[in-house]
């Protein structure tokens, strides 16, 4: 099959039916309305698929977990304001150890904020903005080819880790159109059974599934297993992407939309004769600490460059552990930088540490 | 020799963790009567939110998933939704289901969702300790409205079934309470009543049961069940809200 033209949020929703997801609940929100719309119709046209417009962003996310035991594949989508609404049920996701893919377009924040695309809750995805000790595998796309990509893997992945996979996008990705190839439909069937689903006792002792442990030394020893997940995880699903970085003298560290932008304005600087490269973390958590640590061995100057006041630079410091240098450069609020201007300050910043 | 009263096969053999009069024990065992009669315990999946029953997987030898303090409706949509030939009921109680969760209640009412809920009342929030519900009664003292409540200060109490019966999509509404041999009796009924019109697939059953809750009503076993049918009931009538059935298949 050929490449078809989709606006993101379509791309999302169809990769998500492809990758066996029969359950979506959700609740509007711009600007990832086109994620309910799509699942709406969509859904209709598989056998046993199920679209529920919920009453709420709560709902909706408990709506999940219940699908989430009965064995599905499920998803819900939404923004900011909505994904703050949805932390009660992610951290009962991550306790109960059920599976499930969440997406967030984000836009401008905090508060009702705006409606324009933003990189805000870098820190509400990879910190957990939900009580307790939890992890979320983050994957941040940044094209429709990746939404697509990253989104049938997201279900794989949260099946494999029986964990909660955030897809954080934002306004622009959700909005844009790109060519795209989707990925093949899946068989349900070839998928591994789950051996731990709550569907009715049948020819089997009954089962539960809960959160609540009063003993502290049993929650302990819970935490611990959910730990030495995450702690898999951190070592087999790092993602990153680097462009330009072999001889560079000073690498940006972007994620999603604004690396696409970065690229745009390192492209420039090359031309130029700057010796400027990327690294572009694909999974926010776990973070590439590793892939940064050994950039840092040809050199100590690092741009980081977000959408946001600079969440991630957290990250970029602890990776590199006083190994490099790093300067911010952020644009909150829902504005989208064209790549002259990143390259303006790349530049800027290129000439005050005389790499020139 | 003949037996003729055992432990339904539907609750495990395990001690109760409920004080004693508590009204937790009756109904458990009168769910585990009806699954057990009506042989739907290897399709019966229970949902209990945080409260005092919270724990009832420990007693219900079905599957069960827990849910957070109002959500049970909502898990119980997922559930259903994802195994619709299955019967889901939630368990949850006064604080859970009229005040945190009523949206997810009210909502499940009105998409019709095929699910029964089992709401027990005893209009005090046990597990924390005794403060004030969504459906204690004006003139009742509590640990959040000393002195009685008084509905200037602490608002009127929710009757929350016979805003549920107003839904076009509720197919059978009943109140009952668990104070005297009779009504328990009439308790097991609407019980049964309620699984089988989910299980007809005619939309969202619930069946409310006044529940005595001795510890955080300051009183012993026997004054509270003489308080409810004395006090309670006035406030909350019992009988059927609502029956899209016209009554059939009442009696068994």
């Amino acid at each position: 099959m050929g490449k078809v033209l989709m606006r993101g949020n379509h791309v999302v929703a169809e990769a998500a039916v492809r990758a066996g997801c029969r359950y979506y609940f959700g609740y509007p929100i711009t600007p990832q309305n086109e994620i309910p719309e799509y699942m709406s119709e969509r859904l209709a046209t598989v056998e046993g698929g199920v679209f529920v417009q919920a009453e709420s962003e709560i709902a909706s996310v408990h709506m999940v977990i219940g699908a989430s035991m009965a064995g599905g594949r499920v998803m819900t989508s939404s923004s900011g304001p909505g994904i703050s609404l949805k932390q009660e049920g992610i951290s009962f996701l991550c306790a109960l150890e059920l599976p499930a893919v969440i997406v967030n377009m984000t836009r401008g924040g905090p508060g009702l904020g705006n409606i324009a695309p933003a990189q805000s809750d870098y820190f509400q995805s990879t910190r957990g903005g939900g009580h307790g000790d939890y992890r979320t595998i983050v994957l941040a796309p940044n094209s429709c080819q990746e939404l697509a990509d990253l989104t049938y893997e997201a279900f794989d992945l949260a099946d494999k880790y029986r964990i909660t996979v955030i897809i954080l996008g934002d306004g622009m990705l959700g909005q844009m159109m790109e060519p795209v190839e989707l990925p093949p439909e899946i068989s349900l069937k070839k998928l591994p059974p789950k051996d731990w689903t709550i569907t009715g006792a049948k020819g089997r002792p009954s089962r539960f599934i809960r959160s609540l442990i009063l003993d502290p030394l049993l929650e302990e020893e819970h935490n611990w297993k959910l730990m030495r997940k995450y702690e898999r995880i951190s070592k087999e699903e790092v993602r990153w992407e680097t462009y330009f970085t072999e001889d560079a003298k000073m690498i940006v560290v972007s994620f999603g939309i604004a690396a696409r932008i970065a690229k745009g304005a390192i492209k420039r600087l090359r031309d130029e004769g700057l010796k400027v490269g990327l690294i572009r973390p694909i999974s926010l958590w776990p973070f590439p600490s590793g892939a940064i640590r050994e950039l840092a061995k040809k050199t100590k100057y690092f741009f980081v460059f977000e959408m946001n006041m600079g969440q991630m630079v957290e990250d970029v410091r602890i990776a590199l552990d006083g190994a490099g240098e790093i300067h911010f450069y952020g644009r909150p609020g829902g504005i989208i930088p064209i790549p002259l201007e990143i390259a303006r300050v790349i530049s800027s910043q290129y000439y005050q540490k005389r790499l020139r | 020799m003949k037996k003729v009263f055992s432990r339904p096969k539907s609750i495990k053999k395990a001690y109760f963790h409920y004080c004693p009069g508590c009204g937790h024990s009756i109904i458990h065992r009168l769910i585990g009567e009806v699954i057990d009669e009506m042989n739907i315990q290897d399709k019966t999946v229970g949902v209990p939110p945080a409260g005092c029953a919270v724990l009832a997987y420990y007693y219900f030898d079905v599957d069960m998933g827990e849910a957070s303090h109002g959500r049970a409706a909502a898990v119980a949509t997922g559930l259903k939704r994802a195994l619709p030939d299955r019967i889901i009921f939630t368990y949850q109680g006064d604080g859970d289901i009229a005040a945190i969760g009523t949206a997810e209640t009210i909502h499940a009412a009105a998409r019709g969702e095929n699910i029964t809920t089992i709401f027990v009342n005893n209009g005090v929030y046990g597990m924390t300790g005794g403060q004030m519900a969504p459906t204690t009664i004006l003139g009742q003292s509590t640990t959040t409205s000393q002195g009685g409540r008084k509905e200037k200060r602490d608002g009127y109490p929710i009757n929350l079934s016979e805003m549920l019966s107003l839904a076009p999509g509720s197919a059978y509404i009943e109140r009952t309470a668990v104070d005297t041999p009779a009504n328990i009796l009439k308790t097991k009924k609407a019980i049964a009543k309620a699984f089988r019109v989910q299980m007809e697939g005619l939309g969202f059953s619930l069946v409310e049961i006044l529940s005595s809750c001795p510890t955080n009503w300051k009183m012993n076993p026997e004054q509270a069940v003489k308080w409810m049918g004395d006090v309670m009931v006035k406030h909350f009538p019992l009988g059927v809200l609502k029956d899209v059935t016209g009554g059939k298949n009442d009696a068994r």
